[in-house]
């Protein structure tokens, strides 16, 4: 007994030692696992006192078990407790359990203070303080705990998680957002005609369109204002911005098909892109470099992905051309690593969602519960928010696009249209 | 009190039939041969005279608001019919903006009440079927309304008669997922100003 207080004595004392060390490379740190797939670290998140702390715990939990690259292991309650005794993690029981890593995050006055520690080493691997407003603001308390989330996942697996975004959608016409845990729904819009809704890159503002009067609309999410960007006749539609933010690429046409069309966000007129001769041309999503644009178009007779220059020039079939009357190749979204589309494609009449390689037009069929529809990427490049109707009524579902799994994001009235946020770093 | 009441009618009822007389053609006052009659009689002469005026121009009043009824209601009625012609909602085929011959039927027993009625215009909005997506679907529904429009147009309506509009998948007809919902939700709708203004019948 003697021993095992003078041990742990002494690993407090390393402990309290390490951290210096480790401090100076707080981003580029990892605890010395590589990523496999097949074998996802174990990580224990430890409980902790003060104030907030089950949800503080809990919600991390959610986070990293979302972000599908490590496997949150649970404790048993008498475990827990002694798993952090003397604020020193018990080495041996977390060695037992598997455990490659454990985290322990307690709130401060200043906000919330971060350990991570590497049960193989013994070492602790990051110490970190991360301001946070008060729990009573909580949207914001939310979002900088999953930011935590997001800088625990990078020091354990190196890949940044994506728990801080939110995702933009349609329902009943309005736009909504709800957090990537499905927390914190809000509704954005009062109309009653609203649609296609699309993140700014800096994820501070959205754009969407609006069925009556038609027209195109950019809100500034801090305080809510909204402005027209582009409105008249006809129908003005899935609009997205460019990837540096300073405009919007739209659908809008009268009488004679529907092209897309830029505008600055300083106004001016629209200067069309595509050149449709009277076939539908939208939902435009932009390459990471902002180089090409992948977007839906009916010219070949049913709808189906092209490719263009962002000036509209050098067109090009992405997807293999389908023929007859059921095919139908929609809702393209360019993946953030830039190597494949996602899309939605009607297989035995009914929707799935696909990828393409854009090197090698390799087709990937990713769903094939119910039908699914309107794939948006995460910022991560590997989960797909979608619409799927495999619970009866059309809901938002989160795709692990390397593992298969899949968790329900929301619940309710019928959704369409989702739009998933860049990473978020206030608002 | 009640020879007060009768001058008042009796006034209210000359100003009424002068009214009408004015809107009517002028015709020969068949009048004057009564009068000869009732000037007959002593002291009640006056008074059987002014009644016997009075029941008459009671009777031409009644006779002519009923004709202004009859030509108000046959108006209304009239209206209604051509409302509902214009209103008739033409249909499409699944993914397509072309026009059926069911379609160019319907389009083309509008043309002639259009062509009779040349204030009114036309608000034409596209619809689609729940299939597909949100988008694509709007953009098909303005195809849909410019179709229809184009077609109008070559019947000789003037282009800005017509407007176009689409509203996609998002206010479907038909509730159901069978093709018999979405056929009814493939369809072009037609709106018009009435403002109270009536539609005339277009001549055979």
């Amino acid at each position: 007994m003697s021993t095992m207080t003078s041990r742990r004595a002494l690993l407090a004392l390393l402990c309290i030692a390490s951290p210096l060390g480790a401090q100076d490379t707080t981003h580029a740190v990892r605890i010395g696992l590589t990523y496999d797939p097949g074998t996802k670290p174990g990580v224990v998140v430890l409980p902790s006192k003060g104030l907030g702390a089950d949800s503080i715990r809990s919600i991390v939990q959610r986070d990293l078990d979302f972000g599908d690259r490590v496997s949150v292991m649970a404790l048993e309650a008498g475990a827990a407790s002694d798993a952090s005794r003397a604020n020193v993690p018990n080495w041996q029981m977390l060695a037992r359990l598997g455990a490659a890593a454990a985290v322990q995050i307690t709130s401060t006055a200043a906000g919330l203070h971060l350990a991570v520690y590497n049960v193989a080493t013994r070492q602790t691997a990051l110490i970190r303080d991360f301001p946070a407003p008060a729990m009573s603001e909580m949207r914001a308390w939310r979002a900088a705990v999953h930011g935590l989330s997001d800088e625990l996942q990078e020091s354990i697996t190196g890949s940044r998680g994506t728990a801080r975004t939110r995702v933009l959608f349609e329902r009943t016409r309005r736009i909504w957002v709800v957090d990537s845990d499905g927390e914190q729904l809000a509704s954005l819009t009062e109309s009653g005609t609203a649609g296609s809704p699309a993140w700014h890159p800096g994820g501070g503002m959205i754009t969407y369109s609006l069925l009556v009067p038609s027209q195109i609309v950019v809100q500034d999410l801090s305080n809510g204002r909204a402005r027209t960007l582009a409105s008249g006749n006809g129908v003005f539609i899935s609009p997205v911005y460019l990837p540096d933010g300073s405009g919007v690429v739209y659908g809008h046409g009268v009488d004679d098909g529907v092209d897309l069309f830029t505008i600055a966000l300083a106004g001016g007129s629209g200067r069309r892109l595509s050149v449709g001769r009277g076939s539908d041309n939208v939902q435009p999503t932009f390459s990471p470099d902002g180089r090409r644009i992948a977007f839906t178009s009916g010219r070949a007779g049913h709808p189906e992905i092209y490719t263009m220059d962002a000036d509209g020039t050098n067109v090009d079939l992405l997807t293999p051309l389908e023929f007859g009357e059921n095919a139908y190749r929609a809702s393209p979204d360019w993946s953030p690593d830039g190597r494949s589309v996602a899309f939605q494609s009607r297989i035995g009449g009914i929707f799935q969602i696909m990828t393409i390689g854009l090197r090698d037009r390799a087709l990937k069929q990713l769903t094939s519960d119910g039908q699914n529809e309107e794939p948006s990427w995460a910022p991560d490049g590997r989960h797909l928010v979608f619409v799927s109707n495999r619970s009866g009524v059309k809901q938002l579902w989160v795709l692990d696009v390397e593992s298969g799994r899949t968790r329900q994001l929301t619940r309710g009235a019928a959704v369409r249209n989702p739009a998933w946020s860049p990473r978020l770093s206030s608002n | 009190m009640t020879r007060r009441t009768t001058a008042l009618t009796f006034a209210l009822v000359l100003a009424a039939g002068g009214l009408d007389a004015c809107r009517k053609k002028p015709e020969p006052q068949p009048a004057p041969a009564a009068v000869p009659v009732a000037s007959a009689g002593e002291d009640h002469r006056e008074d059987s005279g002014a009644a016997m005026a009075k029941r008459r121009a009671d009777s031409i009043a009644a006779a002519n608001t009923a004709s202004v009824a009859r030509t108000e209601e046959e108006s209304k009625r009239t209206t209604a019919e051509m409302a509902q012609v214009l209103a008739q909602k033409v249909y499409f085929d699944y993914d397509r903006d072309v026009l059926r011959d069911d379609a160019r039927a319907a389009l083309d027993s509008k043309v002639p009440i259009l062509v009779a009625n040349g204030w009114v215009s036309l608000a034409i909005t596209g619809h689609t079927d729940e299939r597909g997506t949100a988008e694509y679907n709007l953009a098909l529904g303005q195809r849909r309304a410019a179709q229809v429009k184009r077609y109008l147009e070559g019947k000789g309506i003037t282009e800005n008669r017509m407007t176009t509009q689409s509203m996609g998948d998002s206010q479907p007809a038909a509730d159901g997922t069978d093709e018999a919902a979405y056929q009814l939700n493939r369809r072009a709708e037609f709106e018009f100003p009435s403002n109270g203004g009536a539609l005339v019948r277009p001549r055979p």
